[in-house]
């Protein structure tokens, strides 16, 4: 229990919703630093024990290669208005925790893939389990001092995208920045969400 | 997650479970990390079988809260947190507000809130 004062733990008696992004990557990406630039909270770490996540209890018997892992979590919240919460959720993008986020994304709006340009490799594995989950995603490409000078287009070329996946540019230590990015991603979802034949206005 | 930290894992993944009585999961399946949740009447007596835990939790949300910051703000994993909270609402102790996570998308008046909500932003 954190000793820090609890004013600002509760939320308004007024909200009656929440609502949730995740923000996937690689280790060093700047999940966190993203999520810590928009939340209004300062971020919150929570862990997760993996084989609760993943697999049934029963399935633990005879089965000893399955091993029980931690991973902690970073969120933070944003306050859309006095009824609506929005949680975002920074979650590492390795194959060995595909199942935490795809039990996150449950419900979520849509997921901020988070890419490094000098290691895009390392996107390619979630981006591939993203269009086969159709879960609405939108790239953004956390620029670091020493990447390699490459368009946006040629980010997307690259990756494979399907035509019209949102790639943008974001600073996520800067708070308009983040936000501009999580922004593009509902942006898409309100126009071109699979799981939906609805289209919003935008 | 890595090999020299395993024997801390062990020990730290097996509590869980006792706490909750060996289940990964929820009764039900609309408690979510964003499920908001509160407390009905916090004064209400927990039966004397109750855990430290579900006590805990109870206390932490006579105000509004989401489980994920629950979780957090109780230093327990989610997914315990989780299934405490699922049969806390089953037995009336809490109640959830919000954040059901069967729907698959999220509803056009929502995404049109969020979407406002960061347009602010800038």
């Amino acid at each position: 229990m954190d000793s820090a004062g609890s004013a600002d733990r509760y939320l308004p008696d007024t909200v009656t919703r929440s609502a949730k992004i995740l923000v996937v990557g690689a280790f060093g990406v700047g999940k966190t630093t993203l999520v810590g630039s928009v939340s209004e909270i300062t971020p919150l770490r929570t862990e997760e024990v993996m084989t609760e996540a993943s697999v049934g209890v029963d399935d633990l018997r005879g089965r000893s290669d399955k091993r029980t892992t931690t991973v902690a979590m970073d969120f933070g919240r944003i306050t859309i208005n006095a009824e609506l919460v929005l949680y975002l959720f920074g979650a590492p993008g390795q194959r060995r925790f595909w199942d935490l986020w795809t039990d996150l994304a449950v419900g979520a709006i849509g997921v901020l893939v988070m890419v490094d340009v000098r290691r895009l490799e390392e996107s390619f594995d979630v981006l591939e389990q993203l269009e086969e989950r159709d879960l609405p995603f939108a790239v953004a490409v956390n620029r670091f001092p020493d990447s390699p000078d490459v368009t946006l287009d040629e980010v997307g070329a690259a990756l494979d995208l399907l035509p019209g996946t949102p790639v943008v540019d974001c600073d996520a230590r800067d708070r308009k920045s983040s936000a501009g990015a999580l922004l593009a991603l509902v942006e898409y979802v309100a126009a071109h969400d699979p799981r939906s034949s609805q289209e919003y206005a935008t | 997650m890595t090999r020299s930290g395993e024997p801390d894992f062990c020990a730290r993944a097996l509590r869980p479970y006792v706490i909750t009585r060996g289940r990964a999961r929820a009764t039900r399946n609309t408690v979510g990390v964003e499920t908001l949740l509160i407390a009905p009447d916090p004064t209400r007596e927990l039966p004397v079988t109750a855990s430290r835990e579900e006590r805990a939790l109870v206390q932490m949300c006579a105000r509004l809260i989401s489980l994920v910051e629950a979780s957090a703000h109780l230093d327990l994993p989610v997914s315990l947190v989780g299934v405490l909270a699922s049969d806390l609402i089953d037995a009336g102790y809490l109640s959830a507000r919000s954040g059901t996570p069967k729907q698959a998308a999220p509803d056009s008046q929502l995404l049109l809130e969020v979407l406002h909500g960061l347009r602010g932003f800038r």
